[in-house]
């Protein structure tokens, strides 16, 4: 087969990143936070059956936004990926870094070969089984892996939800505290979410193995009218004035994004 | 490691057990004289000798399982016997499978252990990777099927034999299955005992138990049990106080598995030592 027509390898890159953008943000977004207790991730989900966010290993948890069936597949690898290893070895020797890298090799790997990159973001987190070094990886769709601390936002409206999140979040608030505030910048100034609007989980501290929790509608309608959501702190407020629009999600992720994946590009 | 991706034709689904199989992860079948800890004397003997050593032939154990009114109770002894010696005086042969079922093995114990591994990463592998838990009956006929690929295994000496239970959420009551060595699975209706040591067990659980028996009850008779077995059969272990080494006894009823402690175990022990003494059983059939 010959190329029919001779198009600039920057030019495929973009045209894929644009498209992979598109079917992102036409889904709703996630937030992958820390609370006193461990992880917690809110994500606005209508369905009760079809889940963003779900269990990979003891103390290991993913969510993603996007296409669903295609999200679902990494998911399900991820499963086999930390069983087989668990297996293999020891269940200890499970972890979201080496899990987060092999997801990033792939996504990395399918952007720049496949015909048609993933259309998803994935979150994959870990809670620290002693202290509270608790860690949130967040994959997008080329492969790009950021490592956070505190809060982490998948999805379409990903600016503009961070910066609200970024004027709420506290370390160490509690597990109401967390959702309200989750659940206060997902929807914004203007619309409101109720609890079977969302999907929530937690990977928390306790007696079991299996660290992996879903917090039902009932207990999140709860824990949403139990009070305000946390105040915005003026500094952050002001902050995020500055970066409004929503359109761009290129510089927020640039600032801590560890590039790895796609490095073939470096060996033409 | 890459991520484990599957063409649509080739998907190994919820299994775990295929997935190893597809990913060649599966671990090289043991040679049967490398097992040097068998519960059971039969690790030792050789292929040519293995189909005398077979059929309800001694296994170095003794297992209980009795429903209780709120579930099940099981209890298994913690010796595993290597010929006339003893090779541990403080191995588990009782686990939890899954939150609300428990396994418990008797046979070769390096086998056995590996199977129950297995069985466990499966059924929480289902569980992730459907989203919902198997049924009790389901998890029932997973194990058989482990035990039945296991044959080949067992006809050169290594044989396994699990007893399995659980709560089943769906009929709210606790339930009993036992496993012949083809993988052949039988529902129990009240108790079971497995083991070189079972059938002292069974007849002591036998006469103690009735229906609708409390939690208490039930774990003092499966104490009971296990101290009778231990009294006829050199290959199951006693309570060792000396060490501290107790039987395992568990619960699983609708709350989940639960491992009672150390202490409510010699607890019971001493319990049944009292009625022994006081019956005067104690003086044994020689003096």
């Amino acid at each position: 087969m010959t190329m029919p027509y001779y198009v600039a390898p920057e030019q495929v890159m973009k045209d894929r990143a644009e498209y992979a953008q598109k079917g992102i943000a036409r889904g709703r977004s996630l937030i992958g936070t820390t609370y006193d207790r461990g992880v917690l991730i809110v994500a606005e989900n209508p369905s009760s059956t079809l889940h963003k966010i779900s269990e990979i290993y003891d103390r290991v948890a993913f969510a993603g936004v996007g296409r669903y069936n295609e999200f679902d597949q990494l998911r399900v690898a991820g499963v086999r990926h930390a069983d087989t290893k668990g297996y293999a070895y020891s269940r200890e020797d499970v972890d979201a870094r080496s899990l987060a890298t092999v997801y990033a090799q792939y996504l990395g790997q399918v952007f720049t070969h496949e015909m048609k990159p993933l259309e998803v973001e994935i979150l994959v987190a870990e809670l620290d089984p002693v202290g509270d070094a608790h860690q949130l990886f967040h994959i997008a769709y080329d492969g790009t892996v950021a490592d956070e601390q505190r809060f982490t936002v998948l999805g379409g409206d990903a600016e503009a939800i961070a910066n609200r999140m970024a004027a709420r979040f506290h370390q160490g608030w509690t597990l109401g505290e967390g959702i309200r505030g989750c659940v206060a910048s997902l929807s914004g100034p203007t619309r409101t979410l109720r609890g079977d609007d969302l999907e929530v989980a937690v990977l928390e501290h306790g007696p079991w193995r299996r660290t992996f929790r879903r917090i039902d509608d009932a207990e999140v309608s709860e824990l949403l009218a139990d009070g305000e959501p946390p105040e915005l702190t003026v500094t952050a407020a002001s902050a995020a004035e500055g970066k409004s629009e929503a359109g761009s999600r290129k510089p927020s992720r640039d600032e801590d994004a560890a590039e790895t994946g796609d490095a073939p590009a470096g060996e033409a | 490691m890459s991520l484990p991706l599957f063409p649509s034709g080739g998907d190994p689904g919820p299994s775990f057990t295929e997935l190893l199989r597809r990913t060649r992860l599966a671990g090289p079948q043991i040679p049967p004289g490398a097992v040097s800890d068998a519960v059971s004397s039969p690790g030792r003997q050789l292929p040519g000798a293995a189909m005398t050593s077979m059929p309800g032939v001694a296994h170095g154990t003794t297992i209980v399982a009795l429903l209780y009114e709120e579930g099940v109770v099981v209890a298994g002894d913690r010796r595993a016997t290597d010929g006339h010696q003893i090779a541990h005086r403080s191995i588990e042969k009782v686990f939890p499978a899954d939150r609300h079922s428990a396994v418990a093995i008797a046979g070769a114990a390096g086998t056995a252990v590996e199977m129950v591994r297995l069985f466990q990463t499966q059924l929480e592998h289902y569980e992730k990777v459907e989203g919902t838990r198997l049924s009790l009956e389901g998890k029932a006929n997973q194990l058989g099927q482990m035990v039945g690929a296991n044959l080949a295994m067992a006809m050169q000496g290594l044989v396994v034999i699990p007893l399995f239970a659980g709560y089943d959420l769906r009929l709210k009551r606790g339930r009993i299955f036992t496993y012949d060595v083809t993988g052949g699975r039988f529902e129990e209706s009240d108790f079971h005992a497995t083991g070189s040591g079972g059938r002292d067990a069974k007849s002591t659980v036998k006469l103690g138990y009735r229906e609708h028996l409390g939690r208490d009850e039930a774990v003092e008779l499966a104490v009971a049990a296990l101290y009778e077995a231990a009294d006829e059969d050199t290959a199951t272990g006693g309570p060792d106080p000396l060490r501290g080494i107790y039987p395992v006894v568990a619960t699983v009823d609708a709350e989940g598995y639960r491992r009672l402690e150390d202490t409510e175990v010699a607890e019971r022990f001493q319990n049944v030592l009292e009625q022994r003494r006081e019956r005067g059983a104690g003086s044994g059939e020689s003096s």
